[in-house]
């Protein structure tokens, strides 16, 4: 059992412990714990208000749990040894020769996505309407930009270094607006176009900002059939080609069971299931959570589910 | 088909009459109605009656009847006048579907009146020293061109912080009264030049920014906008009440005039007019006054498009547009505004230093939050975040008040007591509503992208946000 553990703990790349979220009396996570695999589609799903969106909050930055560690590594197995000094050290993250572990739930939520490089989309679309498509996915690459600009300095000045950053951010927006099929969209405001196009572009604007792990929050939410199976492609592109994990809130289990490595339920806060496609499928307390049980079952069911 | 046009007809929608241009004559009576009405009610008391003291001493109430009359008349005549007349070409419009392709005279606008502006601009004191004169010309030079550019270069500057990042700033004026001071208290202490003091006093003021900018930038929307009130509240009555400093409500006399490089503007020996054998005139310090407050309002503007094209300013465009995406790409918001304060103020406080050295005296009389909301409603009248539409906001509401001044032709009509600047609020009052009627958005509301990368097309003004703080 503990073989088993240290060598899927090489491949973990984001190790979620016993994280709890309190909102006043409501507590909205308790004790949750699970793994995100490198390289791996995680899917977190379980019926509307469960909490997936809290998780997804709490480990971008934008909620401070109430306990819990968030543990995220860079580079190889090895850092996790660091994880227990960390802890104790009070510290946001270490890096070591092999790479760096960051400590999420120490750090606000613009340092998660800048420096543990954790990007994220938002169940309702939060792109900048007003400006165009390419504009878009510029402001994902601000930081480099930024350190290219001399922190605006030299930029204002007009040194070639800027102009250099510039265009290969340029070209970088352009293979990612040819890999969604926008390209000829570029120069239109965000705000313009389709619903389903919206999704795309929200999701490459995320990948610009060269995630290890990228976040998204129901991704099919609003997309035709014919859309979610371009989304699908685009998943396991990003996770085949890029080597990018993906953690995936989603209801629409199509998506779900086709693309996902890794599946967890959460119900009422509480995780339910936890494994491959297969098994949580079959798993009882999943179904009723999602479809319910017949009332002679209910004080067996709540035994089962642990209410 | 007309069977499906009668069956229509017998029922028309409201809206659809409307739209064709044809107006329910009742409807715009009652509505006329009930405007005089509401005009009636306000100016009773208002016009209707005045209080007055007679030959005795005491106090008497005099009715104004005809007066009344003529102004509730007026008011009702113009409603009727705006829903027969102006309401249905508005709809109208309304309903027009929005042209692709502008006409071949807007492009030609759009292109060439950014360098004919500039031109005009480089040009203006030549041109005035031809058509009035020599002697004349200080007034045009002085009252408008320089007075103007003051408030177009306000503009550009506070136009980054509300127009590019959407952070409400009604106390913008306390960072120009900041390079104000700053450049008369170290003129008159230290003895240093304007050139040494103009980027020491823009320094000072947005150092002044980014203090009074951390604790507020936390707060959004209206609380922003009723915290930098206050700041701008605070750093007048502290100019007015630090007295050992600032000399309170007697201001600062006699701070250095500007020299051409090291060369006074004076009739001495050694003044600019004798070293170059021309003849003592004040406007020689009044054209170069000119040309610097052109060129600091020109350095504004070009420092301004060159931030939108960098990632900072695409930062305060993004924060306008959505905060909490800013904060799950990697951008540090806290500073990014800080960013966009402290700019903004730097500007403030380069004009306050001309300011300062244009008048030779300053006072908190000159700081106050009137002064904060002129500069708003150009940035606003403008259109938020578009340079052309500021400057040409600031040409009309400044030069507008300078000309009122000049309007003497109206005394002969309404009597010598008249005095047009009197009314001058209320002709600001009622461009501001016609301009929100026509244009809410402002002059020139639609956004040029910073980037391209095929073909430029400028954003509908329905799609870019105006910010929460």
């Amino acid at each position: 059992m503990t073989e088993k553990n240290e060598s899927s703990a090489a491949e973990t790349l984001l190790r979620v412990e016993h994280l709890t979220m309190r909102f006043g009396g409501l507590l909205a996570i308790d004790d949750l714990s699970f793994d995100v695999g490198e390289g791996a589609i995680t899917a977190l799903i379980g019926p509307n208000g469960a909490g997936k969106t809290t998780v997804f909050n709490c480990i971008t930055g934008f909620y401070k749990p109430s306990s819990g560690r968030l543990a995220l590594r860079h580079g190889d197995g090895t850092v996790w040894n660091e994880l227990a000094m960390l802890t104790d050290s009070g510290a946001r993250s270490v890096t070591t020769g092999n790479g760096a572990l960051f400590l999420l739930e120490r750090m606000p939520d613009y340092l998660v996505a800048q420096r543990a490089r954790v990007a994220r989309t938002f169940q309702n679309i939060r792109l900048f309407p007003g400006m165009t498509v390419l504009e878009n996915l510029l402001v994902a690459q601000h930081n480099r930009l930024m350190l290219a600009s001399g922190y605006t300095l030299l930029g204002v000045l007009g040194f070639p270094s800027y102009a250099h950053a510039e265009r290969s951010a340029i070209d970088k927006a352009r293979d990612w607006l040819d890999r969604i099929g926008l390209a000829a969209r570029a120069d239109d405001p965000a705000g313009d176009l389709p619903y389903g196009a919206q999704r795309r572009l929200e999701i490459a604007r995320a990948m610009c900002t060269d995630p290890v792990l990228l976040c998204l929050d129901e991704p099919a939410a609003g997309l035709n059939p014919r859309e979610s199976a371009e989304l699908n492609a685009l998943l396991l592109a990003i996770r085949d080609e890029f080597r990018i994990a993906v953690l995936l809130i989603e209801h629409d289990m199509t998506v779900v069971m086709e693309i996902s490595d890794h599946i967890v339920v959460l119900d009422y806060g509480v995780k339910i299931a936890d494994g491959v496609p297969d098994a949580v499928r079959n798993d009882d307390k999943v179904i009723a959570a999602y479809l319910g049980v017949a009332e002679d079952q209910v004080g067996e069911a709540e035994a089962e589910v642990g209410l | 088909m007309t069977a499906l046009a009668n069956s229509a007809g017998e029922n028309p929608r409201p809206h659809q009459a409307l739209a064709h241009g044809r107006v329910d004559a009742m409807a715009a009576l009652r509505d006329a109605g009930i405007t005089a009405a509401i005009a009636f009610g306000l100016f009773l008391p208002l016009i209707g009656f005045q209080t007055t003291v007679n030959g005795e001493n005491a106090l008497i109430l005099i009715t104004r009847w005809p007066l009344l009359l003529a102004v509730v008349a007026a008011v009702g005549i113009g409603r009727l006048g705006y829903s027969v007349l102006l309401e249905p070409r508005l709809r109208q419009r309304a309903m027009r579907p929005i042209a692709t392709t502008p006409s071949a005279l807007r492009t030609f606008v759009g292109q060439w009146f950014v360098p004919f502006g500039i031109a005009f601009v480089a040009a203006y004191p030549a041109l005035v020293l031809a058509t009035v004169g020599f002697s004349r010309s200080v007034k045009w030079i002085d009252n408008f061109g320089i007075q103007i550019l003051i408030y177009v270069m306000l503009g550009w500057g506070l136009n980054i912080v509300v127009g590019l990042a959407g952070l409400l700033d009604l106390g913008y004026v306390a960072f120009y009264a900041v390079g104000a001071y700053s450049y008369a208290l170290l003129a008159k202490t230290l003895d240093l030049s304007f050139w040494v003091l103009l980027p020491i006093s823009g320094i000072l003021a947005s150092f002044w920014g980014i203090l009074l900018g951390f604790p507020v930038l936390r707060l959004r929307g209206d609380y922003l906008a009723i915290v930098t009130l206050a700041f701008g509240e605070i750093i007048r009555l502290v100019i007015i009440n630090f007295t050992a400093l600032t000399n309170g409500y007697a201001g600062i006399g006699g701070i250095p005039r500007p020299s051409f490089f090291g060369i006074p503007f004076n009739a001495d020996d050694n003044g600019f007019a004798a070293v170059f054998g021309l003849p003592f005139s004040p406007v020689y310090r009044v054209i170069f006054l000119y040309y610097v407050i052109l060129a600091l309002a020109l350095l504004t503007a070009f420092v301004t498009v060159r931030l939108r094209r960098l990632p900072v300013g695409r930062a305060w465009e993004a924060l306008r547009e959505d905060e909490i995406a800013c904060r799950s790409l990697g951008i540090n918001t806290t500073n990014t505004k800080l960013t966009a304060f402290a700019m903004g103020a730097m500007f403030a406080g380069f004009a306050g230093s001309f300011f300062a050295t244009r008048q030779g005296f300053i006072s908190p009389e000159s700081f106050t939050f009137l002064e904060s909301a002129t500069i708003l409603s150009i940035v606003v009248l403008g259109g938020m975040g578009s340079q052309v539409g500021v400057a040409i906001a600031a040409i009309v509401m400044i030069g507008g008040t300078e000309i009122m001044r000049d309007l003497d032709f109206l005394k002969k009509i309404f009597g010598q007591t008249f005095d047009p600047t009197q009314y001058r609020m209320l002709i600001f009052g009622f461009a501001m509503v016609l301009i929100m009627v026509w244009r809410p958005r402002g002059l020139i509301s639609t956004r040029a992208p910073s980037v391209v990368l095929k073909e430029r097309k400028s954003i509908s003004a329905d799609l870019v946000k105006e910010g929460h703080g």
